[in-house]
């Protein structure tokens, strides 16, 4: 039997992919914000990429004025509600608590975040509004994590904002890339449709922004042009049989599941290739799909794995197992995956080498690889001296998010290389005031 | 087994964990119940002319998540008809015979008193309790507190009481004075057998926010009631003190105010009563917690060595002195416990904004130093350090000096002018009052993200 059966309604959908960070009643919030000890200079703040005023929040909602936590989280982070449910709090602010020194259970920071802001965003309540119109206009290219909160940053400057927008709805990653456990569609459309109301910027769906004419435009349209395009596909791993039927990336299946969740479907036995975060979710998804069996299979050591100790419990405790020292050399199958050739490793000073003669063949009909994204430099290329550095990523300042192309300015994964929802909700902030200082020169 | 038993003025009880005249004693069921559940005994809810009472009656003061940290009512003495209650009372006494059963009492004029000391006598009560103390809505009508507060009617009532008593009369006072000690002496001056204190404390607990108007609302309104709750164990503690110190008082005294668990009881004891009584922590948790309280006494006596509750009545009152008794050549100074500290600086920002500035922070470590030479030993930094045993206060004077405020003003060592050399802040270090500014960590900055990648965004002028 597997862990989990595989979900055929929406219901099904919802109890193998329940919340891992339900949103609390008020009791529930009165209690854990009772507990908040209202450090001086907490570390709890010092943590949070975005610099949020936790203890004032906590100690806003502690004494009934949750509208007031709910405005202290957004004015430092727009993505206020995602953040408390998507984060990896436990290395972030939760990691930071004093309580873990005392061996106590940290304050369940993220999921009071998510109180305070998902009150306002059901009340709708009118916490903030565009700047006075300053006549300059901003094209934001992406409208992820990066772009919304850029877009929000410069609307309550006083700037006109069009966002344009490959996919068909707004928020990026968290709501294509995040694991479904971790926040729903519905939560995270609802804070996106807050932000807009709130800031009223203008966002182009399905309107990729692709080729030199399309730039031209909005050069010639907008006084800076804010890139918040993310990454691209997974990486090809360039191995034979890569191309077989149900062999897929895991940026790609995560966005499927989120989008069609119960009809996507998935192997009895899957692979899941990779070490990172991405590969810990896509094996939990996998599991909570209804797999049989499901392998992690990573060309290092367990304690190697770029994946937050915490993410891999989640995935060992849905029953995922683990494989290690093991690099895929072939995907085998005829049209359809039917296993993935392996060959064992050993790391020695550092360095992974190959044991030669230890191929073996682990059977499974599916496997997913959670190997990174790729940079979309290609797209980069048709900015005229945009500078990228030797990794792929756009070369900004770190005050000002501006690019070597003046006019260009950066933030979110294409400039940090792939980090989380709070970073890049964080940069943008930073850069929509490095654009604002720019236009206002 | 320690023998929890009293013999209070000649009332006699399993154990000293009476019920305090309240709702939990407004009837014989709920008192039986208590019976039943280990509670020694009972003053039963004042008996008198029965009121009307309003709706809405209880108001509550909570503290974070913690309810009922303190309690008020506006409700006033038993609502039933006398032969009710009376009748109740019988039937208890009869199940129940060696537990003690006390009536509450509070009538106006000296043939009420006469009636109804003799109705309860009749009715088998052990003693009596004068209700000298409810401070809302009696007091408007002459009763309770009104008399409470002038000693002169007090001591005139308790003559009229034991002009009829045959059992043990107990006066209850009222906090709702300046000396607690008047009333009691007066007390003793009518007659009484005893005293009990505190009865509730006059109060509004709250303001409802949107209403304007004080809890607990009747109809939009409000009016003052009586405070009681472990909020109130501190005023009540000092007070069971000052009666129990008092050389002429020299009465048994029956602790009320704040007594929830076996704790408060042992202090109460400690500061010189030989009962105690509990009201707001049975209406909160029920009858249940007496067996908390008589476990937690039990367990006391036993590490203690005491083998009756008399052993330890009163034993901390050699302790308790004036002020200007007390040892001032005797210097604490805090320790912080490196090992055991999680660095939430509390302790700083307190010593900074409410004591001495006697706690530095150091590069490097979230482990705040102590500055041994600012250090008076107030205890704050210990008070407010959430780990136990973390910030311990030690003691740094030799042990052996001993000088008093009183010794000190007798041998014209004390300060006596505006700038005195002998004051005890003339040499001790406090910052140049300009260095208060500009120390940005230090203030609750409103929500703006402060620090991002290492810029931080406070504007310049702040």
């Amino acid at each position: 039997m597997a862990e989990f059966s595989t979900p055929t309604t929406e219901q099904q959908f919802a109890e193998n992919f329940a919340q891992l960070k339900p949103v609390m009643n008020r009791t529930e919030a009165l209690y854990e914000s009772s507990r908040c000890l209202f450090c001086f200079d907490a570390p709890c703040i010092k943590a949070c990429p975005s610099g949020i005023d936790i203890p004032q929040f906590i100690r806003q909602i502690n004494s009934g004025n949750d509208t007031g936590a709910a405005r202290t989280i957004y004015e430092a982070n727009y993505f206020g509600n995602a953040c408390g449910k998507v984060c990896p709090t436990e290395v972030l602010c939760e990691g930071a608590c004093v309580y873990n020194l005392q061996e106590v259970k940290p304050i369940e920071i993220g999921r009071l975040q998510s109180f305070a802001t998902t009150k306002v965003i059901k009340s709708g309540e009118k916490l903030f509004g565009p700047g006075a119109d300053n006549g300059k206009k901003v094209a934001v290219i992406g409208a992820g994590p990066a772009g919304i909160s850029a877009a929000c940053e410069l609307r309550s400057l006083g700037y006109g904002v069009d966002i344009y927008e490959a996919k068909a709805q707004p928020s990026g990653l968290t709501v294509y890339g995040v694991a479904p456990y971790k926040i729903t569609n519905e939560e995270t459309l609802a804070e996106m449709a807050y932000l807009q109301a709130q800031f009223g910027y203008n966002v182009h769906f399905n309107s990729a922004i692709s080729s030199r004419e399309e730039l031209e435009k909005l050069e010639d349209k907008y006084d800076a042009i804010f890139l918040g395009i993310g990454l691209g596909k997974t990486n090809e791993l360039g191995l034979p049989g890569e191309d077989k039927i149900n062999c897929t990336g895991a940026v790609e299946f995560i966005a499927e599941l989120r989008q069609h969740h119960h009809e996507v479907a998935v192997g009895r036995k899957v692979i899941v290739l990779g070490g990172g975060n991405t590969a810990m979710d896509a094996a939990s998804e996998s599991s909570r799909l209804g797999a049989e069996n499901v392998i992690l299979a990573y060309r290092r050591a367990k304690e190697e794995m770029g994946a937050y100790e915490f993410e891999y419990d989640l995935a060992k405790g849905v029953g995922v197992k683990g494989l290690f020292n093991v690099a895929p050399v072939e995907i085998t199958g005829n049209g359809y995956v039917t296993g993935v050739k392996f060959i064992r490793t050993e790391t020695k000073d550092g360095k992974v080498s190959e044991i030669a003669g230890s191929e073996f063949v682990e059977p499974c009909d599916m496997v997913i690889k959670a190997t990174g994204q790729a940079k979309q430099t290609e797209f980069l290329g048709l900015i005229p001296g945009l500078k990228l550095d030797g990794k792929g990523r756009i070369i900004a300042n770190a005050h000002t998010g501006q690019t070597s192309n003046p006019k260009y300015f950066a933030s979110g994964d294409a400039w940090n290389g792939g980090a989380e929802v709070v970073n890049a909700a964080a940069e943008a902030k930073l850069t929509a005031r490095g654009i604002h200082a720019y236009l206002s020169k | 087994m320690p023998d929890l038993s009293i013999n209070f003025a000649g009332i006699k009880s399993p154990n000293p964990f009476w019920l305090a005249s309240a709702p939990p004693t407004n009837s014989g069921y709920q008192v039986m119940k208590a019976f039943d559940a280990g509670w020694g005994g009972a003053v039963w809810k004042t008996l008198g002319v029965p009121v009307v009472n309003v709706s809405s009656r209880y108001g509550g003061v909570n503290y974070r998540d913690k309810r009922l940290v303190g309690f008020n009512n506006i409700e006033l003495i038993s609502d039933r008809p006398l032969s009710h209650n009376l009748r109740e009372i019988e039937e208890v006494k009869k199940r129940f015979p060696n537990h003690a059963v006390i009536a509450s009492l509070m009538v106006q004029s000296r043939q009420e008193w006469h009636d109804i000391v003799r109705a309860s006598q009749d009715a088998g009560v052990d003693g009596f309790e004068l209700n000298f103390g409810c401070p809302h809505g009696m007091c408007e009508r002459g009763m309770g507190s009104a008399v409470g507060q002038e000693p002169k009617v007090l001591q005139m009532i308790v003559e009229w009481v034991m002009e009829v008593a045959q059992k043990p009369v107990i006066v209850k006072l009222t906090p709702n004075i300046s000396d607690i000690t008047e009333p009691a002496l007066a007390a003793r001056r009518g007659g009484a057998d005893a005293i009990s204190l505190i009865n509730t404390i006059q109060s509004i607990v709250g303001v409802d926010l949107d209403k304007f108007a004080p809890y607990p609302i009747v109809d939009g309104k409000g009016t003052n009631g009586g405070y009681c709750g472990p909020a109130v164990k501190p005023i009540a503690l000092n007070m069971v003190k000052n009666c129990a110190q008092h050389p002429d008082i020299k009465l048994p005294i029956s602790g009320i105010g704040g007594i929830e668990n076996w704790r408060d009881a042992v202090e109460h004891i400690l500061l010189g009563a030989s009962s105690v009584q509990v009201c707001t922590a049975a209406m909160h948790f029920g009858f249940g917690i007496i067996r908390e309280m008589t476990s937690g006494l039990e367990q006391y006596m036993m590490e203690k060595g005491f083998n009756t509750i008399y052993d330890m009545v009163g034993k901390a009152l050699p302790n308790v002195l004036h002020w200007e008794d007390l040892n001032m050549k005797y210097k604490v100074t805090a320790n912080i416990n490196e090992d055991k500290c999680i660095g939430c600086q509390l302790c700083y920002t307190a010593c900074e904004d409410g004591a001495h500035q006697a706690i530095k922070l150091n590069a490097g470590t979230r482990v705040p130093e102590i500055i041994e030479e600012n250090c008076v030993g107030c205890n704050l930094c210990s008070l407010v350090c959430p780990v136990e045993q973390c910030i311990t206060m030690e003691q740094t004077d030799s042990g052996t000096e001993h000088l008093t405020w009183k010794e000190r003003t007798e041998a014209g060592t004390a300060p006596t002018e505006f700038e005195d050399e002998k004051a005890g802040g003339r040499h001790h270090w406090v910052p140049e009052p300009s260095a208060a500014l500009g120390k940005e960590r230090h203030k609750t900055l409103p929500g703006k993200a402060r620090i991002i990648n290492g810029e931080t965004t406070v504007p310049a002028e702040a």
